[in-house]
């Protein structure tokens, strides 16, 4: 069954959420976040699915955003108490000028006290911190590649990251990152040069050769390939090449200097992993911040072009001169 | 010694002076991936290694935890080719594993898995494992990383450690070597001495991991972090506020098939000596100064030390065996007449005992240790009850339901915590009655926490041992247990019956009755 709501207000929507909990028996206590999910007509379907599949593993209350601003001014609610989400699961479309005041419609919506969490499924507004929806939360996530360009996508999340954002971009690269700290456990040998291979203009491939270079302190060449994602990453260490290539969907090698050459699972992961992985921590992730400032360093001003960029100066991650 | 370090796997932190650049302790999202290394398991056709370890090996894999290079070797009486163990094992995956199947996982866990025909005295058999485990060095690269699981009896403890050491596979020139145990560590403290040093004749403390599979390490961590993490809890947890503690482990099965080791082992050996004194001694040990392996044990050996079954053993303790009857809607047989189980026996499948704790903070505070089969439910929980009130402010017919205040650790089946207090009942008579609150940790986190036996598993291959019993720790649980042992033996009686799906002997009752209280129902 959905409770739906035409043309209604936060305070209207609180109090049939309370009403629900009352006849269902249930304080709707256990939740540990409050999950809003800023998205589109477009994309609703994929974003409404991995918001009920992350929440399986952090059972939360899901409030789904759509922005409607070329409709009629008002406020349009569903509670789908029939979803198997083991929160609430809301949609709160905001019509005309409503999509300029979310803040107005959240806040009596928020679980007390606990942490809130925002995720772009696609188009993320440059500036995370500042964004009407962005400041509301703890921790905030965007997705570079739902953007339409996931370069300036991650260019902008660069420049204006701050403590509690994080990119899907990023969480794409864990597993690699993993087999390749795995693989250094094992060789136990410097580094002397590295290659990311991957799709052209493919966000998580940046991000990875800008950790590698950090961590690595050489070099690292990203070469174009057809892709999907990233394909390979070879170091060189004066033992021998470390590689690790996905040559299909469901199969890659791992190669390092004196051992057999073996296949090791690392398929793409989907969206709803991902989200659920990010949910899992919700302080900050240092390691990222350092990543992203590599990249800035890296690039510049001017690889970027970043005329008519305001630079924020409040932003702990700055553009070098 | 392994260092208690965190940051890196201890395994590499012991090799040489080398850091890995990609690894990065505020890096919390980067797993901690086992290194190469081979799993050798010894009783590969039991229902544990089926049902329990097999799944917990993939389930690992699927979750990116084990590294590439890693082998899985079973040792057998079966006569069975490498196929036709990897069939078995996938199998109990297909069955059994928590995680979905894929088959890019299996394929990468089959190509390192191997099987060694023989018995546990065939020295050729040894040399075909000893063969067998080079040639995955080099094929898998597993670099010389060998643990050993005795999934076997303790009476072959012995002979399979021997043999190990006999054909140099506990040798740790070339890689380490780690040997894991399950309990039971013996069957009182002269046995679990002998054990000991049949162990360490082979292998180092270091290198033996004694497992209770009953005690996960989630479980003993959300304990630690219950006490510790918290402020609320710790200044009510003493003798100012505490007026006692229960702790249950109850199942609802008799003993099936386990006849063979269960008649002359009994409950109080079976669950007592390790499972539930391990929960008394982290829910009464002092503040360990860090989350390290040998702070956490310092503390749970002082605590230990410091506790002694009650005297007057009749008086306090309490011990039964399941009549046939009817439990849970079905007829069924009692314990003196399951298979294989003599009339005469005088095994207990009940055991109830008082501890009580000679230190500032417990002292007065009886600790009731209980566990049975064939009761109610299955349910394993830590219950601190506390003192009434010395006044009650309200007149006696407002509170006559109310019982104490408690605080129960539940940690099974669902694990979480349960406050009990006193509420107003609403309406316009002044009515108290006792309500829980309740926290569920599989409501509020995660549907997939690793399963015990997976960290069970990476911990040995990370040689990460905080939360093993060392034998310090098994024999002070036997000091405490054997005058108990050694009284109902004593007796010379068989121990009193009670009903199927009841919670237990009326002697268990009474041990509690004459202190002033009664079992909590769990």
């Amino acid at each position: 069954m959905t409770i739906e709501m035409k043309n209604t207000t936060a305070a209207k929507v609180a109090k049939a959420l309370l009403d629900w909990h009352r006849e269902r028996g249930s304080s709707g206590s256990g939740m540990v976040h409050t999950f809003v999910v800023a998205t589109d007509r477009d994309d609703f379907d994929e974003a409404y699915q991995a918001a009920l599949a992350a929440n399986r593993e952090h059972p939360s209350r899901i409030l789904i955003v759509v922005r409607d601003p070329g409709a009629e001014d008002g406020l349009d609610a569903e509670i789908h108490t029939d979803s198997d989400a083991r929160g609430d699961m809301m949609v709160l479309t905001m019509r005309g000028r409503t999509v300029e005041h979310p803040g107005s419609v959240l806040r009596p919506l928020l679980v007390p006290d606990l942490p809130v969490v925002v995720w772009w499924p696609n188009e993320a507004p440059e500036d995370l911190l500042t964004d009407r929806i962005g400041k509301l939360a703890d921790r905030r996530i965007t997705d570079a590649l739902g953007a339409e360009d996931p370069t300036q996508a991650i260019i902008d999340r660069a420049y204006y990251h701050s403590p509690g954002d994080s990119d899907l971009a990023w969480t794409r690269t864990t597993r690699w990152r993993a087999l390749l700290a795995a693989a250094l456990d094992q060789v136990k040998a410097p580094v002397t040069a590295a290659t990311v291979e991957a799709a052209t203009d493919n966000a998580p491939a940046s991000l990875l050769a800008a950790w590698l270079e950090l961590k690595l302190g050489v070099e690292v060449t990203v070469s174009r390939t057809d892709g999907p994602g990233i394909t390979a990453v070879r170091m060189t260490t004066p033992s021998g090449p470390i590689e690790i290539v996905r040559i299909g969907p469901d199969e890659t090698v791992y190669r390092v200097p004196d051992q057999p050459e073996r296949s090791v699972a690392l398929r793409r992961r989907p969206v709803a992993e991902l989200v659920t992985e990010e949910l899992r921590r919700m302080d900050d992730d240092v390691v990222l911040a350092d990543v992203l400032a590599e990249m800035v360093r890296q690039n510049g001003q001017c690889a970027l072009d970043l005329s008519g960029h305001p630079g924020n100066l409040q932003h702990p991650v700055q553009p070098s001169a | 010694m392994t260092p208690d370090s965190a940051a890196a796997p201890a395994s590499q932190a012991t090799d040489d002076a080398y850091t890995n650049p990609l690894r990065d302790p505020r890096d919390r999202r980067l797993p901690r991936i086992a290194g190469p290394s081979v799993l050798v398991m010894f009783g590969v056709t039991g229902d544990l290694a089926r049902k329990k370890l097999m799944p917990a090996v993939y389930d690992l894999a699927n979750r990116g935890l084990l590294p590439p290079g890693f082998a899985f070797v079973g040792f057998a009486r079966r006569d069975w080719e490498d196929q036709d163990f990897a069939e078995v094992v996938g199998e109990a995956v297909r069955q059994h594993a928590r995680t979905p199947f894929r088959e890019e996982v299996w394929q990468q866990l089959l190509s390192g898995i191997r099987f060694v025909q023989g018995e546990f005295t065939d020295d050729e058999a040894f040399a075909r494992l000893k063969a067998t485990l080079d040639d995955l060095d080099r094929t898998q690269g597993t670099g010389g990383n060998h643990a050993f699981y005795l999934s076997v009896p303790p009476k072959f403890f012995d002979v399979v450690l021997e043999q190990l050491k006999h054909h140099g596979m506990a040798d740790q020139q070339h890689g380490w070597k780690r040997v894991i145990i399950e309990k039971p560590f013996g069957h009182d403290l002269a046995s679990a001495k002998q054990l000991e040093k049949v162990v360490s004749a082979s292998f180092t403390e270091d290198q033996v991991f004694r497992i209770d599979h009953y005690l996960g390490k989630e479980t003993v961590q959300n304990l630690l972090a219950l006490r510790f993490a918290n402020t609320m809890f710790e200044p009510l947890w003493n003798n100012n506020f505490i007026s006692h503690v229960q702790i249950t482990m109850a199942e609802d099965i008799g003993i099936g098939g386990r006849a063979g080791y269960y008649d002359g082992v009994g409950a109080a050996r079976d669950v007592i000596q390790n499972h539930l004194l391990q929960l008394f001694a982290l829910t009464a040990m002092e503040e360990p100064t860090g989350m390290g392996a040998s702070v956490l044990r310092a503390e749970k050996e002082k605590v230990l030390e410091a506790a002694s079954a009650t005297r007057k053993f009749d008086l306090h303790t309490a011990r039964g065996i399941y009549a046939g009857g009817w439990s849970g809607g079905e007829l069924v047989k009692g314990y003196l007449e399951e298979d294989g189980i003599p009339e005469t026996s005088t095994t207990e499948t009940y055991a109830a005992i008082r501890v009580d704790v000679h230190n500032r903070r417990w002292a007065g505070v009886p600790f009731y240790l209980r566990t049975g089969k064939r009761m109610p439910s299955r349910v394993t929980e830590v219950a601190l009850q506390f003192k009434t009130l010395p006044f009650v402010p309200f007149n006696a017919h407002d509170t006559a339901t109310l019982g104490g205040n408690s605080l129960v650790l539940r940690i099974q089946p669902e694990e979480g915590v349960t406050l009990r207090f006193g509420a107003k009942v609403p309406g316009t008579q002044m009515e108290v009655r006792d309500v829980n609150m309740d926290f569920d940790y599989g409501s509020s986190f995660t549907e997939s926490s690793p399963e015990a036996y997976e960290r069970l598993i990476l911990d040995v291959l990370l040689g990460d041992p905080p939360l093993f019993p060392r034998s310090k720790e098994v024999e002070e649980s036997w000091r405490i247990l054997d005058p108990v042992l050694d009284y109902w033996e004593g007796t010379g009686t068989q121990p009193e019956t009670y009903r199927p799906g009841t919670w237990g002997p009326k002697s268990a009752r009474d041990m509690l009755a004459r202190d002033g209280f009664t079992w909590r129902r769990p």
